[in-house]
């Protein structure tokens, strides 16, 4: 697959115009998850959200993803209202989600089956995908033959297979041991270099937030608000080796700090 | 590697307790009709062969019957409990209350009413089996993670899509779960109800062999009632190997 050879193709624009988001807890009783929230993200850009849990990050994702419905405000993507799965996103969640009984190509060919866009090439497409995120030879491994960081790698795959528009990740590298981790969030930011995709990128980590992202923007507590958009003006490819030794990477990880102590987070 | 070594370990188990009851029987000089040694057993089961046959022809047919009635009816009833509240609020409480209640003292009340010929015994086969099948079928519909349906929903997938490609899938190990354990349960089933009013079938055989006394041909058809329930449940497992991938080698 190579969708981008051209640069920066793929990338949609995406919108979010005063978007709240209300639930009601099981007592009946109103929740606001999220408040008021606007936000632009021009096409082919990283965008990181980092908060403090439950401040509404992941509902913002699943939003963007069609899963649940806005309260208020509108979301758009290349100019389309979402009301429900679009087929422009892409998800990558904290946990693989791999289904047991699929090889390696059957769960990346997974989406192409629902979206009913199979071909014959599609298997090719596969293995020079899991070619481009290092999982060369490994299409017909299940998954309980896979160590927790491949397993991600083809949860990725299985995102960017649908060649989305905008990539949703929501805490992608949250459950993985420090190294590993460390080689995917270098290993994503030369894919999304290659790629080009929109992404949305919620995280915990204030440092990978800053590594990978264009613009990290930071939330409040529950009803979660973005109190701060902050843009990385840091060259890529960025060097993770020497990001912590940078004056500026970490100028901009003391600036998001600050913000977490003055709300109590941290 | 393992795992012969496991069954050839098992084989040989088996084999100690023949031979040494082969051996006691010799040694002690106890009589056929007390204790029949495993060789006489061995020679009547040859013997009697087309009798045993027979007998197990009508036996196997009614716990397949009951089995088969009990999944035809099970598996739409646990979706409808799966996919519908109501259905869920009302009937599943009821369903695994009546769990608890020995369907073999149904066994009477129904030769009662439907005779003397296969209908009790199919009856009660199903009445045995019915309720494992749906427990384990919804059980297997619950478990799907959610984060899975998300997933799906992501991709756009429709509600005939996420239970096609993840709901039953996810499900198989425990529907399979389910039927083996209605399978060896639909074999009582059947052979009470041949006991409590039948003329054929190898619970009726094992009550003729009592009357006359004939202990060997009544420890000949607990073999082959053995060997029916195996039987059944060995095709279950091949079936299974077909279309599920189990779960044990998932971890």
């Amino acid at each position: 697959m190579s969708p981008n050879k051209a640069g920066g193709a793929i990338g949609a624009a995406v919108t979010l115009a005063n978007v709240s988001k209300t639930y009601a807890t099981r007592e009946g009783l109103p929740v606001q998850a999220l408040d008021a929230i606007n936000l632009e993200m021009t096409p082919g850009s990283f965008v990181a959200c980092v908060g403090p849990s439950g401040c509404g990050k992941s509902t913002m994702l699943s939003l963007l993803a069609g899963l649940i419905p806005s309260s208020e405000g509108e979301i758009r993507i290349d100019g389309e209202v979402v009301c429900k799965a679009h087929p422009k996103v892409g998800v990558v969640f904290q946990s693989d989600l791999l289904l047991y009984w699929r090889t390696v190509l059957g769960n990346v060919l997974l989406p192409l089956e629902i979206k009913k866009q199979r071909t014959e090439a599609s298997h090719d497409q596969v293995l020079e995908l899991l070619k481009q995120v290092g999982l060369e030879g490994f299409a017909d491994k299940y998954p309980s033959e896979l160590s927790g960081g491949m397993r991600q790698r083809v949860a990725l795959s299985r995102a960017l297979i649908q060649e989305p528009g905008l990539l949703l990740m929501d805490e992608p590298f949250a459950a993985l041991d420090a190294l590993t981790r460390e080689k995917l969030i270098v290993d994503l930011e030369a894919m999304w270099l290659r790629l080009g995709n929109t992404v949305l990128f919620i995280t915990h980590g204030i440092d990978e937030a800053v590594f990978l992202a264009d613009r990290v923007v930071v939330m409040s507590p529950r009803p979660g608000k973005i109190v701060l958009d902050l843009k990385i003006e840091i060259s890529r490819p960025r060097k993770w080796g020497s990001a912590h030794e940078d004056p500026l990477f970490l100028g901009y990880v003391r600036q998001i700090r600050k913000i977490f102590e003055a709300q109590g987070v941290l | 590697m393992a795992r012969l070594f496991e069954n050839s370990a098992a084989t040989l188990l088996i084999l100690t307790v023949l031979l040494v009851w082969q051996i006691a029987v010799i040694v002690s000089g106890i009589s056929e009709f007390v204790l029949p040694s495993p060789l006489q057993i061995a020679i009547r089961l040859v013997e009697e062969r087309w009798l045993l046959l027979s007998h197990a022809g009508v036996t196997a047919f009614e716990v397949l019957s009951g089995f088969l009635t009990s999944a035809v009816i099970g598996i739409p009833l646990a979706l409808a409990i799966f996919y519908s509240p109501i259905f869920e609020r009302a009937i599943y409480p009821v369903l695994v209350g009546m769990q608890t209640i020995p369907k073999i003292v149904l066994a009477p009340i129904l030769v009662l009413y439907l005779g003397y010929g296969w209908a009790p015994k199919i009856v009660l086969a199903f009445l045995i089996s019915f309720f494992p099948i749906v427990i384990s079928t919804v059980v297997g519909l619950q478990s799907l993670d959610k984060g899975l349906v998300n997933l799906v929903r992501s991709m756009g997938a429709t509600e005939a899509q996420i239970f096609f490609k993840i709901r039953l899938p996810a499900a198989l190990p425990n529907i399979f779960g389910g039927f083996k354990v209605a399978i060896s349960l639909a074999v009582i089933g059947a052979v009470i109800g041949e006991y409590i009013a039948a003329d054929k079938g190898l619970g009726y055989l094992q009550l003729q062999a009592n009357s006359q006394f004939d202990t060997t041909l009544n420890f000949a058809a607990v073999v082959v009632i053995s060997s029916v329930g195996i039987g059944l449940y060995s095709i279950l497992n091949w079936l299974e190997s077909k279309v599920s991938f189990r779960r044990e080698r998932a971890t």
